[in-house]
């Protein structure tokens, strides 16, 4: 059976201490904390030498150690002369091992509790910085459609190429899948609501307005967000992290030209003909639920549809579309090219990508409402 | 002006590096020498790699200057800087290969920009340098179907796709079998001595900084600076500082 561990401490004159362990000091032996024991040698600043005395150890393992080596690098930290007596010669050679490398000189972090408002300050600060940063890629990001537009970028043309069928041609299959489901959600809240007063037939109006003027070009671009925003951020991501963008900045070939802009330039061109697309199948769902459900008529529910959907209303949705594109490829290219150097950095520009994008999708979408309000569109 | 001066290829003169208000290495002075195989070395975490980032151009100089030929690069325009960049190829450590282009692809891609050398000319130039890394038939290998070990030969041959007059090698042996290791070394001697290129070796892998290294700095952690100078060999039996002799000698000598 374990003898129950224990540790006492003595002053043996002036500045000398001798700490002595008895009974089982093992991981199993329910040993006292020794935190109070150093805390005392720590609170006499005249102490020069400290004897660790071990001979009343019965067993012992990396527990002792561990506390042999706290004493022990609290000793040579203060410059105290140190004596071992009776400690196991293998727990000695453990110790020499643990204290042959010096501890580098500040490179201990202290644990410091930040005061409130110093916290509230560096949130504000970051907030800054991460405006700062935005403008400035913005600004980089226009820069490159300008060289684009001149024909002076430089992008290889099959990256290009690759990008528009990631982002156009294979996400057709969701898009349509939610696109008819909204048209379909759109048409029943509608017939509950038209049909206790005869004017189900007013469902294709609704659907169809819904549709092509919000939620088309809406569904769309978090669609994108969620698939080609946070593709964009962890590509580009993990280049950053394999030292890729490295390796183009070195050689002279601007990372943005050869990365950011053919994805910003393939989404923007994108987005207006999958929302095109969007609006087709959204009111194709709407046709189902009429024809299905209310009793209508394909033939009336395209007719009641085309006079209710003006060329006003698909601009509304495709103008919206080409903003949402724009805002998507900035935040997913945006979060990707300033990714940090790690595996969880990757991770977390991919979130950020997505979060961002679909954020700045609602904002610019309520702030183009009030102006079409505005302007009568 | 010395003679070793008037025959630097890069010069550095009092720089210092940091991260924010952290300084990571200050008051550096060197010269590499055209044609020199120069060897940048120290502990883990002393800032080797830091500094190969200054020397490239990827990070700005807290302080100082780098100065390649007489141009300092930090003063110079970005065309001029751009210019400079393109006389010199990097091996980053992991290879950092384009990874959605094939090796023939990542050579070929500087080639087709910066010089007017038809299609035809490019594919054999790109087989030529693949070859000579070893990659001869590689040519349609995406970096992510071939081995560490041959991605880093792969990035060699795009470091050396438009003939530069200085070769970057950010820890070149790193996670290479001693074999592969040897090779890569002498590769390295045969680019130097078949083409007189200036190299820049950032490593810590004893083996090759005595069997390659004309010349050295050694990057101190806890001083922040070069305590270090000179031929490898000349330090391992000359240099009065215990800390540079016991990283030559992994530490027996001291322990001894």
């Amino acid at each position: 059976m374990a003898t129950a561990a224990h540790i006492h401490i003595e002053s043996t004159g002036s500045g000398s201490y001798q700490v002595a362990w008895f009974g089982d000091w093992t991981k199993q032996s329910s040993a006292p904390d020794t935190n109070q024991y150093l805390d005392q040698i720590a609170g006499d600043e005249s102490c020069d030498l400290i004897v660790l005395d071990g001979q009343a150890v019965t067993d012992w393992d990396i527990l002792f150690v561990s506390v042999l080596y706290k004493f022990t690098e609290y000793a040579l930290r203060n410059n105290i002369t140190l004596e071992y007596q009776g400690i196991p010669e293998g727990a000695q050679r453990l110790l020499k091992l643990a204290t042959a490398v010096p501890e580098r000189k500040g490179a201990r972090k202290t644990d410091e509790k930040k005061r409130l408002f110093r916290r509230v300050g560096e949130k504000v600060l970051e907030v800054g910085d991460e405006a700062n940063k935005m403008v400035h890629f913005l600004g980089q990001s226009v820069n490159s459609l300008r060289r684009f537009v001149r024909g002076e970028a430089q992008f290889r043309d099959i990256e290009f190429a690759v990008v528009i069928q990631q982002v156009g041609a294979e996400a057709l299959p969701i898009v349509s899948l939610i696109s008819v489901l909204v048209g379909m959600i759109l048409a029943y809240v509608g017939a509950l609501q038209l049909e206790p007063f005869g004017a189900e037939i007013y469902v294709a109006d609704l659907v169809g307005l819904g549709v092509t003027r919000e939620m088309g070009a809406m569904m769309t671009a978090v669609i994108m967000a969620g698939r080609s925003g946070a593709a964009f951020a962890s590509q580009l991501g993990t280049m950053q992290v394999n030292e890729e963008i490295d390796a183009l900045k070195t050689m002279g070939f601007s990372p943005i030209d050869f990365l950011v802009l053919p994805r910003m330039v393939a989404l923007i061109m994108m987005l207006p003909l999958l929302c095109l697309y969007a609006d087709f199948m959204g009111v194709l769902g709407g046709a189902l639920v009429g024809v299905m459900t209310l009793d209508i008529s394909l033939f009336e529910y395209y007719t009641q549809a085309r006079s209710a959907i003006g060329f006003g209303d698909i601009l509304a949705g495709l103008i919206k579309s080409i903003v949402f594109g724009v805002l998507v490829a900035l935040a997913g290219c945006m979060r990707g090219i300033q990714c940090g150097r790690s595996a969880s950095a990757v991770g977390d520009a991919t979130t950020s990508a997505v979060v961002t994008g679909i954020v700045l999708i609602v904002v610019s979408d309520a702030m183009l409402t009030i102006i079409y309000d505005v302007v009568g569109l | 002006m010395d003679n070793n001066q008037s025959s630097a290829h890069i010069m550095v003169h009092d720089l210092t590096m940091a991260y924010g208000d952290f300084v990571i290495q200050h008051d550096l002075n060197f010269s590499i020498t055209r044609g020199e195989i120069f060897i940048i070395m120290g502990g883990s975490g002393c800032g080797k790699s830091t500094l190969l980032r200054h020397l490239v151009g990827l990070m700005t100089p807290a302080q100082g200057k780098v100065c390649y030929g007489e141009k300092d690069y930090w003063a110079a325009s970005q065309e001029e800087r751009d210019s400079i960049n393109r006389r010199m190829g990097i091996l980053y450590q992991s290879g950092a290969l384009w990874s959605s282009m094939t090796l023939a692809e990542n050579v070929a891609l500087a080639l087709h920009e910066y010089t007017d050398l038809s299609a035809g000319q490019i594919e054999d130039i790109v087989a030529l340098k693949l070859a000579l890394v070893g990659l001869a038939g590689f040519e349609k290998y995406l970096p992510s179907e071939i081995s560490g070990g041959m991605r880093k030969r792969a990035g060699l041959a795009r470091a050396m796709a438009l003939d530069p007059d200085i070769l970057f090698f950010d820890e070149p042996s790193a996670g290479l079998d001693p074999i592969s290791a040897k090779l890569l070394d002498d590769l390295i001697l045969e680019i130097r001595d078949s083409m007189g290129t200036t190299i820049v070796i950032v490593t810590h892998e004893l083996a090759s900084i005595f069997a390659i290294g004309d010349n050295s700095v050694f990057l101190d952690a806890e001083t922040k600076t070069i305590i270090a100078k000179g031929n490898p060999n000349i330090l391992l039996a000359e240099s009065p500082d215990a800390r540079v002799r016991q990283f030559l000698t992994r530490g027996i000598q001291e322990n001894a």
